[in-house]
């Protein structure tokens, strides 16, 4: 019979969470953009300082760092997914422009006057469509031909970065400046009035919004679906997802179809909301930033969210950064070197672990201690939770005085 | 006779693309070999770039100081460069036992991000111009054999001949001596190895410093003899990853990235200076540049299905 309140299995010390070892990464990338800005003999805290200026000082900037965490959140979620199956989408750049220049060409072809709830739609599924079938090749390779996701996602990047520099001269070519797209008229992009005037010109749109609902989307898919439990089955280990019958080749298709569109998505709230022109032969870098937001995130909706919007802080901040004199690629470098750390996670959560054992180890013995002086013979293990914490505490206190006493 | 100018015109060319993505793919085959995934090769390439074009700006700017020199310290700069760069790679994926596609993504994203800044702190912008790379040279004598003599060995690179050197070395050191019968074993079976006495670690080490040394050449290479320059804005437009997909198409054998390697850097000769030759001028500037990747993605259709990749790489011991 178990006892209400009676932990049967035996005390243990905690360990790490995710989240604790995702703020030590965090924690580790700002120490090293603090040592590479100390070598340029400048002040690194005037240097965060500055950013958290440039990206939370006034209603617009918090405006424009949430227009930059938009496609963050995005394309962080994209490639979570792709990760959930198992799958490394590090072509988020190229499935971004794919979405950018459906949308650009549609927003500048469809009729001025059509309503925005009809036109919303229509460009945010076309782009989406576009974007699923641009992930779903780099699947299909992946499933029908054995190439490596890696591999194929990058080549797809640069024959989508071609196509636009293909597609922009020859549909939406803004005459007076011959390597740029004609910007998109307000009507046409995502951006609102009231989210305009709220942030006094911020380039917030409603992409932010969409950002959030993909994020449930996403935690219902992955949660609360058998198409999600069947990716995920993929992902934790191919063979054995086989063996229960999962069609494996299906499931990678599907997965990176669904995080292609994520990505395409995000290439629309950027070129059809946030800049609202496209450039030819410019590769976003965005895409690779995605990478370290879902990493950061530890691949959850929620944990995606805010390591987005932190992202965004660094990148929209780090425009205040010339008047210190520090270059603004501070930024990449500590996202770069957060992801190393995020990579490398094992150490920290092993470190961590260290030190919860041994704290964990110093409670165990003095809850003896004190159980023992009250002629409580239960071994640790029996303990309820709250009896073990008093008894650590008075533990700790009689362990104290006996080091006085000596 | 048309056909031939184009010919004479374009295998030189193809060449000089040839070398870097060559070293690249011979980097990622030490690697690989030796049991590590490294998706790496284009920031350590990048990586090389930056540190050669550095060094070689300063030295040029020495007045009297020999530009030839200059290219000599610049290419051994990079070399130690991109090995010590490595060193996080390897660090991460052996001892730490990390997950090695990501390590290698967050080492591209380090290369670009800290290079680009240092590149700042030197020059005030992200651009770093050499004044003067290698002046092509004929072979003396090989030059004057009629039909390989044009094609091969006339206005040619001394890395080129090098980078070559190199190649042979590393294939008579992975095929021919014991060294590299553990190293390749250390790829395919590395418990057993190790119950032979190997120490699985500083093989696995050397071959991903090995990666580091070759694609640290090789970015010096693209430098010191088409590129001319740093430039942060496009990095090396994927060379690194095309040598990835080389070593693949190349089966992970020697003899077979030389030939893969030279099938890409034909077409991206064909990609860049496509709007030179009148056969290819009616194609859009796009489906020119867009040509190298396709050709890439179909090579890998035909060539990954019966992979012949090491059984361990990517698998920590």
């Amino acid at each position: 019979m178990r006892q209400k309140g009676v932990i049967n299995k035996p005390l243990e010390a905690r360990t790490a969470s995710p989240l604790l070892v995702s703020l030590s990464a965090v924690f580790l990338g700002i120490i090293a953009g603090c040592i590479f800005i100390l070598c340029l003999g400048k002040n690194p805290f005037a240097g965060f300082e500055r950013i958290l200026f440039g990206a939370l000082s006034n209603t617009r900037r918090i405006g424009n760092t949430l227009g930059m965490s938009t496609q963050l959140i995005l394309i962080g979620l994209s490639v979570a997914f792709a990760f959930k199956t198992g799958l490394f989408n590090i072509g988020a750049s190229g499935q971004m422009l794919v979405g950018g220049i459906t949308g650009s060409i549609l927003a500048y072809y469809l009729p001025m006057d059509m309503p925005r709830f009809i036109y919303l739609p229509i460009i945010i599924v076309a782009a989406m469509l576009a974007g699923a079938f641009w992930g779903f090749l780099s699947g299909l390779l992946k499933a029908k031909f054995n190439v490596h996701e890696v591999v194929s996602t990058i080549m797809l990047n640069w024959i989508a970065y071609w196509i636009v520099y293909d597609f922009i001269p020859r549909f939406i070519i803004d005459p007076t400046i011959s390597v740029k797209s004609k910007p998109i008229e307000t009507v046409h992009t995502l951006r609102a009035d009231w989210l305009t005037d709220l942030t006094a010109f911020s380039t917030l749109n409603y992409g932010f919004f969409l950002a959030i609902i993909m994020c449930v989307v996403v935690w219902f898919i992955l949660q609360k679906t058998t198409l999600g439990f069947n990716l995920k089955a993929v992902g934790s280990n191919r063979f054995c997802a086989e063996y229960a019958g999962i069609k494996v080749n299906r499931s990678i298709m599907i997965s990176m179809a669904i995080a292609g569109a994520l990505a395409s998505l995000a290439g629309l709230t950027y070129y059809c909301g946030y800049s609202n022109i496209m450039e030819m032969g410019k590769m976003p870098n965005e895409g690779y930033d995605g990478i370290a937001v879902a990493l950061l995130g530890n691949c959850s909706p929620i944990g995606i969210f805010f390591s987005a919007i932190f992202f965004g802080i660094l990148k929209m901040g780090r425009g205040s950064l010339a008047a210190t004199g520090i270059p603004t690629e501070i930024a990449d470098t500590i996202i770069a070197t957060i992801i190393y750390f995020t990579a490398t996670n094992v150490i920290l959560a092993s470190f961590w672990n260290r030190i919860f054992h041994s704290s964990f180890e110093k409670k165990e013995e003095a809850a003896v201690k004190a159980a023992l002086s009250h002629g409580d013979n239960t071994p640790v293990s029996q303990m309820t939770k709250e009896k073990f914490k008093a008894y650590a505490k008075e533990g700790k206190a009689l362990l104290k005085e006996e080091k006085e006493v000596r | 006779m048309e056909f031939w100018n184009v010919l004479t015109s374009i295998i030189p060319s193809a060449i000089a693309y040839t070398i870097p993505i060559l070293m690249g793919a011979l980097g990622g085959l030490y690697s690989e070999r030796s049991g590590v995934t490294n998706l790496c090769i284009e920031g350590l390439m990048l990586f090389g770039v930056f540190s050669s074009a550095a060094t070689i700006v300063k030295l040029q700017a020495i007045p009297g100081f020999s530009f030839t020199l200059a290219i000599i310290i610049g290419i051994l700069v990079a070399m130690v460069a991109s090995t010590l760069l490595s060193v996080l790679h390897a660090f991460a994926a052996i001892n730490l036992k990390a997950n090695q596609v990501i390590s290698g993504t967050a080492i591209n994203m380090l290369s670009t991000a800290v290079s680009l800044f240092l590149a700042q702190t030197i020059t005030g912008s992200g651009n770093i111009t050499i004044v003067r790379a290698i002046v092509r040279q004929n072979v003396p004598l090989l030059s004057k054999i009629p039909v390989i003599g044009p094609l091969f060995f006339t206005s040619t690179y001394w890395t080129t001949w090098v980078c070559l050197i190199l190649w042979g070395l590393s294939w008579f050191l992975l095929y021919k001596t014991s060294f590299g019968l553990r190293l390749r074993a250390c790829g395919e079976h590395p418990s057993a190895v190790a119950s032979a006495g190997v120490n699985v670690h500083k093989m696995r080490y050397i071959g991903v410093l090995a990666s580091g040394l070759l694609s640290g050449i090789g970015g010096a290479c693209i430098l010191v003899t088409y590129a001319g320059e740093y430039n942060a804005g496009s990095g090396i437009n994927g060379l690194g990853f095309l040598a990835i997909a080389a070593l693949i198409f190349g089966q992970w054998k020697p003899l077979g990235i030389l030939g893969s390697t030279f099938f890409f850097g034909l077409c991206m000769t064909i990609a860049n200076m496509g709007k030179v030759f009148p056969i290819f001028q009616s194609i859009p500037t796009g489906y020119l540049g867009m040509f190298p990747y396709v050709a890439t993605l179909i090579a890998l259709i035909f060539s990954s299905r019966k992979s012949a990749a090491p059984l361990a790489s990517g698998e920590p011991f």
